[in-house]
């Protein structure tokens, strides 16, 4: 393998760890709303009331699915920056 | 109220108005929209902007079963409904982390492409395509059904003939059109929908509550001046007449989490959605649109657990305990079609609508939440016409994103990549054209002679794709080392055992009755089983991998350019 290649390759895999980094992060968020705040954890989330809703029941049928939308655009986001970071933005 | 004023255009009017004008309008997209290439046909020729894919994508996702049952089902279910609203939009956030950017990357047209390629293998590409066409199938058949009851309940035509219209026309521009049809036809199809959706919706909560936002709506107190919170008071209602609490719910929550589960992944693994991030110019393009997507899908699906708790108050307050020779017209009109029905057990007259089977008088069909609610609710003609064609227009565009998939695993995974690779692009472009023919007659088929099975099995479609594709598309992308023998085998072992499963304590057809609930394998339901078989897929995937060769360079190659954005050239062959 010649010199200039394995830098690209070093490069590469530099990208697709701080790729990763970001996606366990996101994930670890979306199941934490999902199956934590919306399901195992929903009774005890039901003691605490904002307006006519109990909170466990807000995340499981409202949200959840906001977060999710908001954890996308962060990821595009942060994509988009590491792209450029990299030099993958072409 | 203008609609009860002079009564200038009545229901049926509208509806006819609504729906010829809408479907002229697809009809007209079509023609100018046609598809000249295989790789216009399949993937739209590559250069669909994010904010049209987006709104495509909601579009195929929302299907009949998502406007016209999911608010429905929420009502009945209360707070286990969350398992289709979490199971349903969470998938795409597993789309857009782990799945859309990388299958961009990749350039091919179909999902099967993707496995064979990845996996080196004819024999992985054949599973593949059968795992589509088992997917794709049992849940276009719903599709054509769901088009067919629309037209019924409101143009009162026969079902059948329903169909048949709706056969037409999803024909007409899916065969014309491919890729590159379907998807302007659903951004004003995504349009037509989430309009007629929202509008009644806001209507109704501005009715019950005075806010206008129904997602804050069903939060508030009621309109009547008594100070009550509306989910409060529907609670009161709900242990009254025997029912859990609506907030509470009744599954148990292993199940719940089965469920949502198996419905997102199976949600990220459904080829109809996956290939649409394939007609996308650049991979950063394929990531921001799943994005557009799902805001524009929660924009409907935040909605439906509110219309669902306006419509189950409503109803219960119209009609439980009260004389039967007094409701309203609503009432009667759909009696006739046998969504609502009425007897009269203890002959007192009244309306005794109570959890207790042996006590309770009404049934009513979880479908009416949404078809009937405009009604219900005293709203003016024109907005109860416009459910008619938001109906129609969830039908109609997921059916014909479903069919692209099967036509295109025929022409292009079947004819060109295995029996006849020497197919010309001309000949490939009719055989597309062809097996989209034959697909919709297919699907018009089942769609007039249901099988008894069909509404059981297109819920399990999710546990089908979560079976199959979804483990062997994360492995091939973060696991280089993943080989062709352990791909298939997961594949295999995966689908064989959701169908094994689905067939016994779904389908009941191995035993004499349908087995208990108590029977279930960790208490887990069939619907929610897909979880299950996606574990054991992933398993049996790795295990055979450590007992086989490693895939060979060039595909370890493959795997390692994928995983880098630039230079993400047009969809190739």
């Amino acid at each position: 393998m010649t010199k200039q290649k394995a830098t690209k390759r070093a490069h590469a895999k530099s990208y697709w760890k701080d790729n990763i980094k970001y996606v366990l992060i996101l994930l670890s968020i979306w199941f934490l709303v999902s199956f934590g705040a919306s399901i195992i954890f929903k009774d005890a989330l039901n003691e605490i009331r904002f307006g006519g809703f109990k909170l466990g029941f807000w995340f499981a049928q409202q949200g959840s699915m906001y977060v999710f939308v908001i954890l996308i655009f962060v990821y595009v986001r942060l994509m988009n920056k590491l792209d450029k970071k990299y030099g993958y933005d072409k | 109220m203008i609609s009860s004023m002079a009564e200038p255009i009545g229901v049926q009017n509208w509806t006819y108005i609504l729906v010829g004008l809408t479907f002229a309008l697809y009809i007209g997209i079509a023609i100018w929209s046609r598809a000249g290439s295989t790789e216009e046909f399949y993937v739209a020729g590559g250069g669909v902007s994010p904010w049209a894919n987006g709104m495509a994508t909601a579009a195929d996702w929302m299907s009949a079963a998502s406007f016209i049952s999911m608010a429905g089902i929420i009502s009945f279910a209360g707070y286990d409904g969350a398992v289709y609203l979490m199971g349903w939009t969470g998938g795409y956030v597993l789309l857009a982390l782990l799945l859309a950017p990388y299958l961009r990357k990749f350039g091919k047209f179909t999902v099967p492409d993707f496995i064979g390629d990845r996996y080196y293998s004819k024999t992985a590409r054949i599973v593949a395509v059968f795992c589509a066409l088992l997917v794709s199938f049992t849940y276009v058949a719903g599709q054509m059904r769901g088009v067919g009851i629309v037209f019924s309940r409101f143009l009162e035509v026969d079902i059948n003939t329903g169909v048949i219209i709706g056969m037409l026309i999803v024909l007409f521009y899916a065969v014309l059109g491919g890729m590159k049809g379907i998807t302007y036809t659903q951004v004003a199809q995504y349009c037509v929908l989430i309009f007629a959706f929202m509008v009644p919706a806001i209507f109704i909560s501005i009715q019950m509550t005075g806010q206008a936002i129904p997602q804050l709506g069903f939060g508030s107190e009621l309109n009547d001046g008594s100070g009550i919170y509306l989910l409060d008071k529907l609670d009161g209602l709900s242990t009254q007449l025997g029912f859990a609490e609506y907030t509470e719910g009744s599954k148990s929550s292993i199940d719940i989490f089965a469920i949502t589960l198996a419905l997102m992944v199976g949600t990220a693994g459904l080829p109809h959605v996956i290939v649409r991030f394939f007609t996308v110019k650049k991979v950063k393009d394929a990531r921001k649109s799943a994005g557009i997507a799902l805001l524009l899908i929660v924009l409907l699906y935040s909605t439906a657990p509110a219309v669902a708790v306006f419509a189950r108050t409503n109803m219960i307050e119209t009609v439980s305990d009260k004389p039967y020779n007094s409701v309203p017209d609503w009432f009667k009109k759909w009696e006739t079609t046998g969504l609502i029905s009425f007897t009269d057990k203890n002959g007192d007259g009244t309306i005794q609508y109570l959890a207790d089977s042996n006590k309770n008088e009404l049934t009513i069909d979880r479908d009416i939440m949404v078809l009937a609610n405009p009604e219900i609710a005293k709203l003016p003609n024109w907005v109860i016409a416009l459910v008619a064609a938001g109906g129609l227009a969830a039908a109609l565009s997921t059916a014909a994103g479903l069919l692209l998939v099967i036509s295109s695993s025929v022409s292009h995974d079947l004819i060109k990549k295995i029996m006849n690779p020497g197919i010309s692009e001309k000949g490939e472009l009719v055989a597309a054209r062809l097996s989209a023919v034959g697909a919709v007659c297919v699907a018009g088929y089942f769609g007039i002679n249901p099988p008894g099975f069909v509404a059981a099995v297109v819920a399990l479609a999710f546990g089908l794709a979560a079976a199959s594709f979804f483990p062997a598309i994360i492995l091939g992308i973060f696991y280089k080392r993943m080989n062709k023998e352990g791909a298939i085998a997961g594949m295999l072992v995966g689908i064989i055992c959701m169908l094994l499963y689905m067939i016994k304590y779904k389908l009941g057809w191995f035993d004499e009755v349908l087995p208990d609930k108590s029977e279930w394998w960790f208490g887990i339901s069939p619907e929610g089983f897909g979880s299950v078989a996606m574990i054991l897929n992933f398993i049996v995937s790795i295990t055979v991998m450590m007992f086989t060769a490693s895939p060979p360079e060039d595909v370890q190659d493959i795997v390692e350019n994928i995983r880098i954005p630039s230079g993400a050239g047009e969809s190739t062959h």
